[in-house]
């Protein structure tokens, strides 16, 4: 009988040698004679695990890691391909409590199937919310959407299914449907994980958006900074057009609809959606003023539906087990789940995909371990370079959009770095002026020269030049930033540096140094 | 390992025309010449406008406005170390110091033989493995201190 291996081609898999485990697998297995057939699959999102090789046994996938190229003989030789005991076992990979406590909707092919394979794809439930929107058609996929309370992944948090209804109502015209897949976020990697791990999830998700509003093309923005991910859409979108799932006749519907990826060129704000547009135009990244909404008058003028990854990889979920379903999950106006990313100086650092509401001390502590330092944990950032840091006091925090937006902070795309004491927050500070100027898109004043200043500021105010006077001038930068900026950048740098100061205020007094960052 | 073609006017025309009849066509044809020529050198810019019915002016716009495109072709590789806020949290400073160190060169530098340009990056979403890099297209985590030496051997080789 041929053992089925299972070995990641995520890139967080290939960065701690993925590829050599495969390579060295598949040689041991040649020269051992042994039948064995090496599937590819994304990452389950437990990076410390990772390498992480799973093999297919009667009882389910046994998982071994992190293993090393050097490990393969041993783990033959323990029996691995039946699933034998050895130092790296792990066990059945989804008993795993990190991995069990979860409840997987938009990542649930994630780790799990070969994300090039149409094939794999249908087995595990692909395309069933695509072929219930086209029995549904345009309209009910809408109020569908609508009804789930999805609601923009990206950061901003807006309804989807507004955007969507927005679109829909505007008269037949060539309509786009763009996928911002520019994550730049520090702390982030749950779109890189969908591109890599399931891009057909994204696909459907895209063609669903098409025919509901009726755009008959899209465009994936892929930030160049995951040349991985861009493969892996490009053979995605091939195998799906191949497979008659994009095109002329969508799944044999009436409906067209084909796509593209386009790569960014290292622009932190082409994130933000209209800078974005301007980007896939061919133009300088430059920030539109809204409105007109890109719904109204999008990419090249034309009405656009722009989401974020995770929006649109969630659809098909929703569409094939009902926005009810979805809607259940959470808590307040925070409906369904939240894939949450775990970083920074963590102990367990990945992918957590759970309900909204969750609190932010168990997600840092129990789930992700503390520091993998091993020092206590002094900040959290939320949100990625925009987002707040927390300090242990507002461990409390529900993990939702509200709960967040109440403690001067944001939950952003859902990453969270970790911090141990050996941070510096006046240096976090000054990080997050110096990010926004070198970033900015020089559209706006505030933005542009505030981020300068704010630099400028923070230094004078660790040298402890006029101390008290510069504090004051540099909360109202920050509000100037918050209340002018035509955009997030602007607008929410400001929240880290805040933060920083209101809840590390010794850190930016003439205290003595703290420590070196941790070896 | 990327091996950069000399300027050709005739072979810019030609990456130009494979992709001028795309929407928003300046990006693709942007990276298309970066790849081929390791730069957009400054000949391809109004050439590029032509195809586009644009002004030079705007192309240069467009040019300068992203960190990706160079102005001369980098160093034989391209050792990218992430400086953002999830590998600052796991010692990615110190670590971006010594390789400034060992490679006698700055952020955004390339060695004096021409072997390695050292950038600096925002990110590579590997943040559950920081520290992390990228050595041309290949992606390298939890990076140490024994690591990073490995890696800057490999780049320099």
């Amino acid at each position: 009988m041929t053992a089925r291996i299972f070995i990641p081609r995520d890139s967080g898999a290939l960065c701690v040698g993925a590829e050599q485990v495969a390579r060295a697998l598949f040689k041991a297995a040649e020269n051992r004679g042994l039948d064995v057939t090496i599937v590819r699959t994304g990452s389950r999102g437990m990076y410390w695990l990772e390498p992480l090789v799973e093999v297919a046994t009667p009882q389910g996938r046994v998982g071994y890691g992190p293993v090393k190229a050097a490990d393969i003989d041993g783990l033959l030789d323990a029996g691995m391909l039946e699933g034998g005991k050895h130092p790296l076992y792990l066990g059945l990979v989804e008993e795993i409590p990190f991995f069990k406590r979860q409840t997987r909707l938009t990542f649930a092919r994630c780790g799990v199937v070969d994300p090039r394979s149409l094939e794999d794809y249908r087995a595990h439930g692909g395309f069933q919310g695509l072929e219930k929107a086209l029995a549904l058609g345009p309209e009910a996929t809408v109020e569908e959407v609508v009804n789930s309370g999805l609601r923009g992944r990206g950061g901003a948090g807006f309804p989807t299914g507004i955007k969507w209804r927005t679109v829909a109502q505007t008269p037949p015209q060539q309509k786009y449907i763009v996928c911002n897949a520019d994550e730049g976020d520090s702390g982030t990697f749950a779109d890189r994980m969908i591109m890599e791990g399931d891009p057909l999830v994204l696909i459907e998700g895209m063609t669903i958006a098409g025919i509901a509003v009726g755009a008959t093309y899209g465009y994936v923005y892929i930030r160049s900074e995951y040349p991985h991910a861009v493969e892996a859409m490009e053979i995605a979108i091939r195998r799906a057009r191949e497979g008659g799932m994009l095109g002329p006749r969508v799944a044999g519907s009436p409906h067209a609809f084909d796509m593209e990826v386009r790569v960014g060129a290292g622009a932190y704000v082409c994130g933000e959606e209209t800078s974005l547009l301007e980007s896939l135009e061919g133009k300088r990244g430059e920030v539109r003023a809204k409105p007109p909404l890109p719904a109204h008058a999008g990419l090249f003028g034309k009405p656009t539906v722009i989401n974020n990854v995770l929006s649109l990889a969630t659809v098909p979920i929703i569409m094939s087990d009902g926005a009810t379903f979805y809607r259940d999950f959470g808590t307040g106006r925070s409906r369904g789940t939240m894939p949450i990313q775990l970083a920074g100086n963590i102990k367990y650092g990945g992918l957590f995909e759970t309900a909204f509401g969750i609190s932010l001390g168990e997600l840092v502590d129990d789930i992700g371990g503390g520091t993998r330092s091993g020092r206590p944990v002094r900040a959290v950032q939320v949100g990625g370079p925009l987002g707040a840091y927390f300090p242990r006091a507002l461990f409390d925090t529900a993990f939702d959009y509200e709960a967040f937006t109440a403690r001067d902070g944001l939950i952003g795309h859902g990453g969270i770095v970790v911090f141990d004491d050996s941070v510096d927050m006046a240096k976090q500070a000054r990080f997050a002026m110096e990010f926004c100027a070198i970033e900015s898109c020089g559209k706006c004043t505030p933005c542009r020269i505030g981020s300068a200043r704010g630099v400028e500021l923070v230094d004078k105010i660790v040298a402890g030049e006029d101390r008290a006077e510069n504090l004051i001038v540099l909360e109202d930068l920050c509000n100037t930033m918050k209340f002018g900026s035509l955009c997030a950048l602007g607008g929410f740098t400001p929240y880290p540096v805040m933060s920083a100061l209101t809840h590390f205020p010794e850190d930016f007094g003439a205290s003595p140094k703290r420590l070196a960052a941790a070896e | 390992m990327p091996r950069y073609e000399p300027w050709s006017a005739e072979r810019a025309s030609m990456i130009i025309a494979a992709n001028s009849h795309r929407e928003g066509a300046a990006l693709p044809i942007l990276h298309a010449l970066q790849q081929a020529f390791g730069c957009v050198p400054d000949a391809a810019i109004p050439m590029v406008a032509e195809a586009l019915n644009l002004s030079r002016a705007e192309i240069y716009g467009t040019v300068t406005f992203y960190h990706d495109f160079r102005k001369e072709p980098p160093g034989r590789r391209v050792l990218k170390l992430c400086r953002a806020e999830s590998c600052q949290a796991a010692g990615g400073d110190a670590l971006a110091a010594r390789a400034e160190e060992r490679l006698r060169v700055e952020m955004g530098g390339t060695t004096a033989d021409a072997r390695v340009t050292l950038e600096a990056v925002y990110c590579l979403g590997l943040c559950h493995s920081s520290p992390a890099a990228m050595l041309d297209h290949d992606v390298f985590g939890m990076l140490d201190e024994r690591k990073l030496d490995a890696l800057l051997k490999e780049a320099q080789a």
